[in-house]
């Protein structure tokens, strides 16, 4: 791990990269304890905002803040030309293929991928079959993991084509470091990320149904407060001045969706949900849901609401499905995929199970199913009895597993106690759809390892964020 | 043979509900083996009935009422003529691809004990080996009023070896999967032949896909595959996707459900009088 590629220093022969050689003086010339008391000013802002996270399982507190680092992820302007064309590519390719797997199948009869790895997939909603929803467009939203190993070595580590969240982040994050360091930004030429909100709003309206008319109804519905992503869900409505609702907000009369207000219902015409299919109605899905709308789904199918995503999104981000990829993009796209794929081993396929029960130690095991780095193993990291744990439960159901090589993941200068240290990170850019293109917003969130030597970047997991410079020279 | 059925579902509420949403699974579609004839809903109240399909191919109706409601009556009558096709489900449109139906939902998830049952089935042709399957459940699971609920799963209706229809038709299904076979729900009504009229349910049971031959009905807990006297209503992955009412009510509060349901045979006199007429002119 320790010959990682650095986003400063790149392999550590050449000196400081072209990209950060502003950034390397100006860190250099900073006063000792600059760093630190901004550091401190941040998480006070942060604090007073309520930008929070809660996450699972924590007995602790149920809230508490993601861990934010002062210093910025560079990102020049030819690395970001060649991600923003690769992301676009693969997020069209996401749904197109997802307007085949719900429509005529062609990719399942030409073998692109297994026909009973997607329908007998658990993100596989049947109900959908044949469904076209408003403007055509299955996934709105996207946010797609990436991870960098060398200079030209960037990776599609995770595709992340359900309820993706941490675009509040990416937007706070940049409005604090414009705050600390004004001087950097006079520096520098950053790309501007506030564009993602308009450009969220455009994909909204443009995907309403037609009888919407010019000023469609949005709504972003939440779970609820007890939510983790609850206090982007209150940041994303007000920021796109839209009403924040609970299921309970929400009422189906006639196939139609309504809102209760003060001034009696009104129609809805867009909903941003971040509910899991699962939860959404149920008198289709969980009967046990009270997060739902329950008719939702007639009022869907009806054409009479969108849905952002669409329901059954999560068959393309299956950890299975995206070993195939690079398949889905050539059949969709005519093109070789312009961001690779790490390569990964199917523990479906005998072959690839024997050589992963053999490498353990060495590999990452995920489960197809899981996100937020639960129910995955670390091979390098992990003991001897997680390994055992995850051999048995391997073997009892090797479809529900894959594995891929431990990466060297790039890392960056970050602030541990004072001094700048090098510390592992991904980076998670949104890619926002309407009727016509896909449209990347310049940068994403940054995901940093807090832990000397870590490669676990997830929040759920005790990673921090950074902000993304995406450089316009 | 001419089936008539009156099937009626009452819902008392509490209080009076402000307004009432359900999806009703509760009309038939003609195939090879049944022909539907003279088919409605009627509710006693003032409601919106929405037709649509769903991606299984059943008719779905989305129920709304328009102003508070105590009581709501939803009842179905209509008359089926149906033969006998020795259990094979021919004419129906299949929107989804056999491959579906090898899905687990929670209702019918394998356990230990269902995958060893399952695995215990001897080798042999498809079509045997789900008949194998079918007798055994028969054999081995009580049918017991009263023991299962809706809600309740294969596996646990397996595990005490009692249940009703949907539980024998569930442990098939989850069992049929194991083996590879896809498996599905169905919901309809038994025509009896002990002529007992008055029925307490409707009926459920299976269809398994055997290549070849295409969808196979099984009633495990009759231990027949389909007759004539069978007339298939809704399928679904499970008891729950193939639900003949699924709803919600805002403000109802508790609801007491009661059903009537009342399946006959119809004689056949009508329609040589019709013949006759039709002669005649």
């Amino acid at each position: 791990m320790t010959s990682a590629f650095d986003e400063m220093t790149g392999d550590g022969s050449g000196g400081v990269r072209d990209s950060y050689r502003a950034l390397a003086s100006w860190l250099e010339l900073a006063p000792p304890d600059l760093l630190q008391a901004r550091s401190r000013q941040a998480e006070l802002f942060f604090r007073r905002m309520g930008v929070t996270f809660a996450v699972y399982g924590d007995a602790e507190s149920s809230e508490r803040l993601i861990p934010f680092d002062v210093v910025p992820r560079i990102i020049d302007m030819e690395e970001w030309a060649h991600l923003e064309r690769g992301l676009s590519q693969r997020v069209t390719a996401i749904n197109a293929f997802l307007r085949d797997i719900y429509g005529p199948q062609e990719c399942l009869r030409a073998g692109v991928v297994p026909a009973e790895l997607i329908l007998t997939n658990p993100q596989y909603r049947p109900e959908m079959q044949g469904h076209r929803p408003p403007g055509d467009v299955w996934c709105h939203i996207a946010g797609i993991d990436l991870v960098r190993t060398g200079e030209d070595g960037f990776y599609v580590l995770e595709d992340n084509v359900r309820t993706p969240s941490g675009v509040s982040y990416m937007l706070e994050n940049r409005e604090m470091m414009m705050r600390l360091f004004p001087d950097l930004f006079a520096e520098h030429r950053v790309r501007p990320v506030d564009g993602y909100i308009d450009s969220l709003l455009t994909s909204l309206q443009d995907t309403a149904p037609e009888r919407a008319g010019d000023d469609p109804t949005i709504v972003v519905l939440t779970p609820g407060p007890f939510n983790s992503a609850y206090y982007e869900h209150s940041f994303l409505a007000d920021k796109l001045g839209v009403e924040l609702v609970e299921g309970g907000d929400l009422f189906v009369d006639d196939d139609t969706v309504f809102m209760r207000t003060t001034e009696g219902p009104k129609r809805v015409d867009v909903i941003y949900r971040r509910i899991d299919d699962d939860y959404l109605d149920p008198l289709t899905f969980r009967p046990d849901s009270t997060v739902g709308v329950p008719g939702l789904m007639a009022a869907y199918h009806a054409g009479r609401v969108t849905l952002a995503n669409a329901v059954g999104t999560g068959v393309a981000d299956d950890k299975a499905v995206y070993t195939y990829m690079p398949e889905i993009i050539r059949f969709f796209t005519g093109e070789d995929a312009l961001l690779k794929n790490v390569p990964t081993w199917r523990c479906r396929e005998p072959e690839a199970l024997k050589t992963v029960l053999e490498r353990l130690d060495e590999l990452v095991v995920k489960e197809v199913s899981g996100s937020g780095g639960y129910g995955m193993l670390v091979g390098p990291a992990a003991t001897k009895a997680e390994i055992a744990d995850f051999r048995a439960r391997l073997t009892a159901n090797p479809n529900d597993f894959v594995a891929q090589p431990t990466l060297g993941l790039s890392t960056a200068p970050t602030l541990d106690g004072g001094e700048l240290c090098s510390r592992h990170v991904d980076l998670r850019p949104f890619v926002l759809t309407g009727p016509a293109e896909s449209r990347v917003t310049p940068g994403g969130l940054t995901r940093v390892a807090l832990k000397p030597g870590s490669l676990v970047v997830n929040s759920s997991q005790g990673g921090g964020t950074k902000d993304t410079w995406v450089l316009d020279v | 043979m001419r089936i008539r059925i009156d099937h009626t579902t009452r819902y008392d509420y509490a209080r009076a509900a402000r307004s009432i949403i359900q999806v009703l699974r509760l009309t038939p579609r003609s195939c090879e083996g049944q022909q539907v004839r003279d088919w409605r809903i009627e509710t006693d109240v003032d409601t919106r009935l929405r037709r649509s399909e769903d991606a299984f191919g059943n008719i779905v109706h989305t129920l709304y009422t328009e102003r508070p409601t105590n009581i709501l009556t939803i009842r179905v009558s209509g008359e089926v003529s149906t033969v006998d096709t020795g259990g094979v489900v021919r004419g129906q449109t299949e929107k989804l691809s056999e491959l579906v139906y090898l899905r687990e939902t929670p209702l019918t998830r394998a356990d230990a004990a269902l995958n060893a049952y399952a695995h215990a089935i001897g080798d042999g042709r498809t079509l045997d080996r789900l008949h194998a399957l079918m007798a055994a459940i028969h054999r081995d699971v009580a049918f017991q009023v009263g023991a299962t609920s809706a809600a309740h799963s294969a596996a646990e209706a397996f595990t005490q070896r009692r249940g009703v229809c949907q539980d024998h038709a569930q442990i098939f299904i989850s069992c049929a999967r194991r083996l590879g076979v896809p498996a599905r729900y169905v919901s309809g009504h038994l025509s009896r032949l002990d002529g007992l009229y008055e029925q307490e349910a409707a009926h459920a049971w299976a269809e398994a896909y055997v290549e070849g031959l295409g969808w196979v009905g099984f009633d495990p807990a009759n231990g027949i595959s389909p007759t004539e006297h069978y007339v298939r209503v809704a399928i679904g992955l499970d008891a729950l996707g193939a639900s003949p009412i699924r709803g919600t009510s805002y403000g109802g509060g508790d609801e007491h459900l009661s059903v009537a349901l009342h399946v006959r045979p119809v004689q056949q006199q009508r329609q040589q009088q019709h013949q006759t007429r039709a002669g005649g002119l």
